[in-house]
């Protein structure tokens, strides 16, 4: 990769966001141990006490790695705005995708994510594209329902059709 | 002896026809897993755990081990024709392989890949039908801190064993043990960390987080790195395999060093990757061949092999008699055995007689078909590699949501598989291990109930920690392993003033 040349995000910078985001953690898990308690009990060691010090080594660790990111050189890159546009590309239409899940089923919103994927990403013909997802998605049906008897999600499409 | 009846039992109990059946199409989705990008081992296991439920745990681990194994063999295939590893194992087996599948010898290539493979597995397994029966029967005088000792002994060799930032490992780690916490506490049965949200009463699971952190992270590193695949054709005939066999027993030393790297990296839960670049490395330097290592060198492909397959399976050894898994395969394949109902660790080997030696069993033949399998099929395996990413990429995400839906039947889990792969990808890209976050979520549990059924014991000192001979020598091996860059270092410095 040419580093320097292209633009995006300091690794740097990532890594310690990374560190804040564990400490972070670190931090709930601290505050909902305490919640529960951290001492003894008549049981013995109370629901809090094992993750009260699991949330205390985050946070200590956390901060030996925000200390090792802070001396990191800033001009390494953590990837550039056209890989991440890349990543979006695909982070987006799935977050899009596992939302609806729950109103149309798996089937309908697969089938769109597939084909939508091949139209964007492989500049597939749209009749092409939604064809192969068709047949992906029946045999997908067959697969599961059929012969597997594991039942998926499915939505007012797959109702209209008696499934 | 009686094991010896109780493995030719479990030889009965592979062939029967269902099973076999069961055999074949593991080997092969497994291959398939290995060989595409975003699904791996552990992943691909996570997602078709589901489909088992319904079977009987003795046909299941046959069919989901297979996946494993066809998994290691489908590697292979990737690196050399591709130079792309399909699975981090496989790395150090493109320095050899894709230099030899260049020069036209893909086929030799392959052959001497796959043998090899056969060769680590099938000493690892030998190893684990000898050893695996006493560790087990020792291991059932174990109380609750002997137990913790052993959990604490492997996690203790992921910080001071893995090429990660110790920190960065511990912090990892920590993250795995607290998701495990989350939910019904399982001591007192009291809620805990789940803030009201009703949807955490019943934790994180770990198939949940194997397949987004896996799966749908490495789709994501995929997509940043924009892979294209560019290969090089493959047939393999016959004579091809006959004369690379004719070959490779001049490499018997190579293969057996290899094999003892990748058992010792495989019990201890260093895993296949590392043993593989270990072995590579030991065999360039030691190799009077060594000089050609990286330009297509055939002793390059056994030994990263061999070792990588033993280390994969030998990783099951811990699994079976300890109840803690070498791998984060291995370690979905225990998630299994607790959702159909079984205790893993040293009493299976005595109230599970039939499933402990059924799977033995099918390591062998599951190896065996396996290799058949991938020397028959490689143009079709290498044929699926063609198909391009804008169309695989998709139905590998809908295989992981179908996959993390079946878990509880629950659609946030879904959602959850999302949330998990964003921060698998930025974990990864920041050199945070995923693996040791895998396992505590699979152990947290366990561990934590022994830790506290310990101090319980003790009525709260940590002295119940060194309280006998055995316990105390885990612990401190666990220290040591804990502490081994300090110690390395320090040694080196010690030996630097003396030679000085």
């Amino acid at each position: 990769m040419d580093e320097g040349q292209a633009a995006g995000p300091g690794q740097r910078s990532v890594e310690i966001g990374v560190t804040v985001a564990t400490a972070l953690f670190g931090l709930i898990v601290i505050l909902g141990s305490m919640q529960v308690g951290i001492g003894w009990g008549a049981e013995g060691p109370k629901s809090g006490f094992f993750p009260f010090y699991l949330g205390v080594i985050i946070m200590l660790s956390s901060a030996v790695n925000l200390l090792e990111a802070a001396r990191k050189s800033g001009d390494k890159i953590f990837a550039d705005w056209s890989q991440l546009r890349q990543v979006l590309a695909v982070v987006i239409p799935t977050a899009v995708y596992v939302t609806v899940i729950p109103w149309v089923g798996i089937y309908v919103s697969s089938f769109f994510l597939i084909g939508l994927f091949m139209v964007w990403l492989g500049s597939y013909r749209i009749w092409y594209a939604f064809t192969l997802s068709a047949v992906i998605m029946i045999a997908t049906y067959m697969t599961f329902e059929k012969w597997f008897l594991v039942p998926l999600p499915k939505g007012p499409f797959e109702d209209f059709l008696g499934l | 002896m009686e094991d010896i009846v109780s493995l030719f039992h479990g030889f009965a109990v592979v062939l029967q026809p269902f099973n076999i059946l069961l055999m074949c199409i593991g080997i092969l989705l497994g291959v398939i897993v290995g060989v595409l990008p975003g699904l791996g081992g552990a992943n691909g296991v996570a997602i078709l755990l589901p489909l088992t439920f319904s079977m009987s745990p003795t046909s299941a681990i046959i069919m989901l081990s297979c996946i494993y194994w066809g998994a290691l063999f489908g590697g292979a295939i990737t690196s050399i024709l591709f130079n792309i590893p399909g699975e981090p194992w496989s790395v150090a087996t493109t320095f050899d392989g894709h230099p030899m599948a260049q020069q036209g010898k893909a086929g030799e290539a392959l052959t001497a890949a796959f043998t090899s493979s056969f060769v680590g597995a099938l000493f690892a397994v030998i190893m684990i039908t000898l050893v695996a029966p006493l560790v087990a029967k020792f291991a059932l005088q174990f109380g609750p801190a002997e137990k913790f000792s052993v959990f604490f002994l492997a996690f203790c060799s992921f910080i001071g064993m893995g090429k990660e930032p110790p920190f960065k490992t511990i912090v990892s780690m920590m993250i795995g043990f607290a998701l495990a916490a989350v939910g019904l506490d399982s001591v007192t049965g009291q809620l805990r960390l789940t803030f009201g949200f009703e949807s955490l009463l019943n934790g994180f699971d770990f198939l949940i987080a194997v397949i987004g952190l896996f799966g749908i992270g490495e789709i994501l590193l995929t997509m940043e790195e924009g892979l294209e695949f560019r290969g090089k054709s493959a047939s393999i005939n016959v004579r091809v395999v006959l004369q690379t066999w004719a070959e490779l027993p001049r490499y018997w030393w190579t293969s057996l060093r290899s094999c003892l790297i990748g058992v010792w990296m495989g019990i201890s839960p260093a895993g296949a990757t590392p043993a593989s670049f270990m072995s590579y490395g030991i065999a360039k330097r030691v190799s009077p061949r060594g000089r050609n290592f990286g330009k297509g060198e055939i002793e390059g492909v056994v030994a990263p092999e061999t070792a990588a397959h033993a280390a994969g399976t030998a990783a099951l050894l811990p699994m079976l008699s300890l109840g803690v898994p070498g791998s984060p395969t291995a370690a979905v394949l225990l998630g299994g055995l607790l959702i159909w109902g079984l205790q893993p660790g040293p009493l299976l080997f005595v109230e599970q007689k039939d499933f402990v030696w059924g799977l033995i069993a099918s390591m062998y033949l599951g190896n065996l078909a396996g290799l058949i399998i991938v020397l028959t099929c490689v143009p079709l395996f290498a044929a699926i590699l063609r198909v391009p990413f804008s169309i695989i990429g998709p139905v590998i995400l809908v295989f992981c949501a179908i996959g993390a839906y079946t878990v509880h039947n629950s659609t946030f889990d879904v959602v959850m598989m999302l949330v998990f792969g964003i921060i698998g990808y930025a974990l990864k890209k920041t050199n945070y291990p995923l693996a040791p976050m895998v396992l505590a979520i699979v152990l947290g549990d366990k561990a934590e109930e022994a830790f506290r059924q310990s101090l319980l014991a003790s009525g709260g000192g940590l002295g119940v920690f060194f309280s006998n001979a055995l316990v105390g020598s885990i612990m401190a091996l666990g220290f040591v392993v804990l502490f081994l860059p300090l110690i390395q270092a320090a040694w080196t410095r010690m030996r630097g003033a003396a030679a000085a």
